[in-house]
């Protein structure tokens, strides 16, 4: 006998077919319910889930900063994304191999925590972040089936780059200062540089309320009242309790979206396990140790290259148009067109050639900072619009 | 129960009528199936394949560190590989990590585009649907193989990378990707817990794969087309101006087993991980069905 489904289904093919039709095409409605209840999911959930701005007493933006600057949390955990888009060209690949020769010439490790957080500096991120006083911190940044850590616990300080298994060691008694010396990472740290620059060029408001990390949080926006700048708004989201910045984001005037999104996507202010700070190198690593102090270190290499272009540097303006400048000494300027070869006409090709009363240049923008290098070898940068950084330049002159 | 009976025409829901079989008849047609599968010289050659990689992976890193040298310069390679040295439980993490883009979905890719094609190419179709299963439970059953499959599979890579660490490297404490220090017995646990994990991971494949299986009476035709589609997916998955989908690609979130590697683990990836092989499920499992028991079986 043949199967009688089979049979079932000829037959009701051979004698009502448009009924069968009907019946066969109601079977493939539910693999589309389905995709459509998923849609509907991802996209509703979300929404959902963000409409509620949470009930909090009125705050004035002058108490909010207090809050903030009074705010002391010892003791948190948790997990920060940080996202960066400085409009920068993407170099893909090239980037890291920069990066990575940059550390090797330089005779670093790859668990040395300069050449780890640079990489920060373009693109989306997931950071970890514990602390437990002023001693023992922890910061990894998680990559894809990789992390990097960096262990403050007392006098040491420690980095692990899991990916290469090498170890980084530094030992010396002001390590906690050290620590606090590297690049800003959490909200935070963002936050406090915002605020340092508030002043009569600055309008600060509250602007309403958000829920962050799932806490109850003001929005504080920072807007600059002077024209010129490139800096659109910032916005601080502080969390309604402890007054801790959980959120920071900076947007550009051009619009779009922000150049740095920083926050937690969890946080909790218990204590973190102890044996998180606790770090042991782990067989078979490679350790470099760090005899000198880190800092001075730092400073050392970085300090010789940049000494003598330093010379003469200085700020221009005040506020959110202030301009950074400095002369590299060198009187070319850039190699650009042929006399660079090249690579010259490549790096110029990135930039704009101005002219003004300075002389002439080459203004490198990316969507926050604009870099106006003039042919005499002088360097104009800052948070502001390309006409502000040439006025600049002029003024200076 | 005779099979000699005609069947009323009536009759729309194959073995609903009164001929429901006892669950224990329907764990018997599973058996059947998961000894049938397994013992296909075909099934056998894949299993094969997937206990040797950690046995190259293994002996490659033995061979290269033999004068005490540095494997995976500077964070090349898989992940995991700079560790295998100090702890041969890595193995398992990097044999698994090197498995998984491939080898897995392909050889789930065999056996779930052979499910119901193989059948219907080699003309044992129409046998099966004749014993009162009802076209609906014979997928499932059909379906519950390939994810047994999927455990199995990934289980041979996991003990197969267990033994040959345990032979050629040390074993003992291990530290995490995070640098915490736990130990052997938890780092066993963990290995296990990834090894379920990535098993998980191919929930997905194997509903596309019983999906196109389905679509086509040929056995070769219904693999080679979800083997292509795991490839094809992977490569669109790598290019940039593609970023809005990839999340929903089912091998977007596969590598995200390493998270159980970090202390405390980071379940965001690992959590969307699943979710999407449960909605790849859901909606190709569907499709499937409705595909099986829509469509006149001739072979």
């Amino acid at each position: 006998m043949a199967p009688y489904e089979s049979d079932d289904a000829v037959d009701a093919a051979r004698d009502e077919a448009p009924h069968a039709g009907r019946r066969k095409a109601a079977r493939y409605a539910v693999p589309v319910a389905v995709v459509g209840v998923a849609a509907a999911t991802i996209g509703l959930v979300p929404a959902l889930a963000a409409s509620g701005d949470p009930d909090l007493p009125k705050i004035t933006a002058q108490h909010l900063i207090e809050k903030i600057a009074k705010s002391d949390v010892q003791q948190l955990s948790g997990t920060v994304k940080i996202n960066t888009d400085l409009g920068l060209p993407n170099l893909g690949g090239m980037e890291n191999s920069l990066a990575s020769g940059a550390a090797k010439g330089s005779g670093a490790s790859s668990a040395d925590p300069q050449s780890q957080l640079t990489s920060l500096v373009s693109g989306a991120h997931t950071l970890r972040v514990a602390a437990d006083g002023p001693q023992r911190q922890k910061l990894s940044l998680l990559e894809s089936g990789s992390e990097y850590s960096l262990i403050h616990n007392g006098k040491d300080v420690w980095g692990y780059d899991s990916k290469s298994n090498e170890v980084y060691h530094s030992a010396s008694a002001d390590a906690g200062k050290d620590h606090r010396a590297e690049p800003p990472a959490t909200p935070k740290d963002f936050a406090d540089q915002a605020l340092k620059s508030v002043d009569d060029t600055t309008s600060v408001t509250v602007d309403g309320t958000e829920q962050v990390a799932g806490r109850d949080a003001y929005k504080l926006l920072i807007k600059p009242r002077q024209s010129g700048t490139t800096v659109g708004a910032i916005s601080v989201a502080v969390d309604a309790k402890t007054g801790m910045p959980l959120k920071f984001t900076l947007t550009p005037k051009s619009g779009g979206a922000a150049v740095l999104d920083v926050g937690f996507t969890q946080v909790s202010f218990a204590r973190p396990t102890a044996s998180t700070f606790d770090f042991t190198p782990p067989k078979g690593a490679k350790v470099t140790q760090e005899k000198q102090d880190p800092a001075a270190r730092k400073h050392s290499e970085s300090g010789k290259g940049f000494a003598k272009g330093m010379e003469g540097g200085g700020v221009l303006g005040k506020g959110w148009t202030s301009v950074a400048t400095f002369d590299t000494g060198s009187k070319g300027g850039l190699p650009t067109g042929s006399k660079g070869g090249d690579l010259g006409g490549f790096v110029g090709s990135l930039g704009e050639k101005v002219s003004g009363k300075f002389g002439k240049g080459t203004v490198f923008s990316t969507r926050l900072v604009n870099a106006l290098i003039t042919d005499d070898g002088k360097v104009y940068a800052g948070a502001v619009t390309k006409d502000a950084l040439v006025k600049a330049a002029d003024a200076g002159k | 129960m005779s099979r000699a009976e005609p069947v009323p025409l009536s009759e729309t829901v194959p073995g609903s009528a009164g001929r429901r079989p006892s669950p224990l008849w329907t764990f018997g047609l599973l058996r059947s199936e998961l000894v049938t599968t397994v013992r296909r010289w075909r099934t056998l050659a894949l299993l094969a394949v997937l206990a040797a990689v950690p046995v190259l992976v293994g002996i490659a890193v033995k061979i290269e560190t033999r004068g005490g040298g540095d494997v995976g310069h500077g964070g090349q390679g898989p992940a995991f590989i700079s560790q295998i040295t100090n702890n041969g439980l890595f193995l398992v993490f990097t044999a698994l990590a090197a498995t998984l883009p491939f080898f897995l979905p392909m050889a789930v890719g065999v056996v779930a585009g052979d499910a119901i094609a193989g059948e219907a190419g080699s003309g044992t179709l129409r046998y099966l649907l004749v014993a009162p299963a009802g076209r609906t439970r014979l997928l499932l059953t059909k379906y519950t193989t390939v994810l047994a499959f999927c455990l199995l599979a990934t289980l041979v890579v996991t003990v197969s990378a267990l033994i040959v660490g345990a032979l050629l490297f040390p074993l003992g404490d291990l530290t995490t990707i995070s640098g915490t220090r736990i130990s052997f017995g938890e780092g066993l646990g963990r290995a296990l817990l990834i090894a379920l994990v990535v098993a998980a991971s191919l929930v997905g494949v194997a509903a596309l794969g019983l999906f196109v299986s389905t679509l086509t009476g040929s056995g070769i035709a219904a693999m080679a087309t979800t083997v292509g589609l795991v490839i094809t997916v992977q490569i669109l998955d790598q290019i940039p101006q593609l970023h809005a989908l990839q999340p929903y690609f089912f091998s977007h979130y596969w590598l995200s087993f390493a998270d159980l590697m970090r202390d405390p683990v980071y379940w965001d990836d690992l959590t969307k991980n699943l979710g999407l092989q449960a909605l790849y499920a859901a909606v190709f499992g569907s499709a499937a069905w409705a595909r099986f028991t829509a469509k006149d079986i001739s072979a």
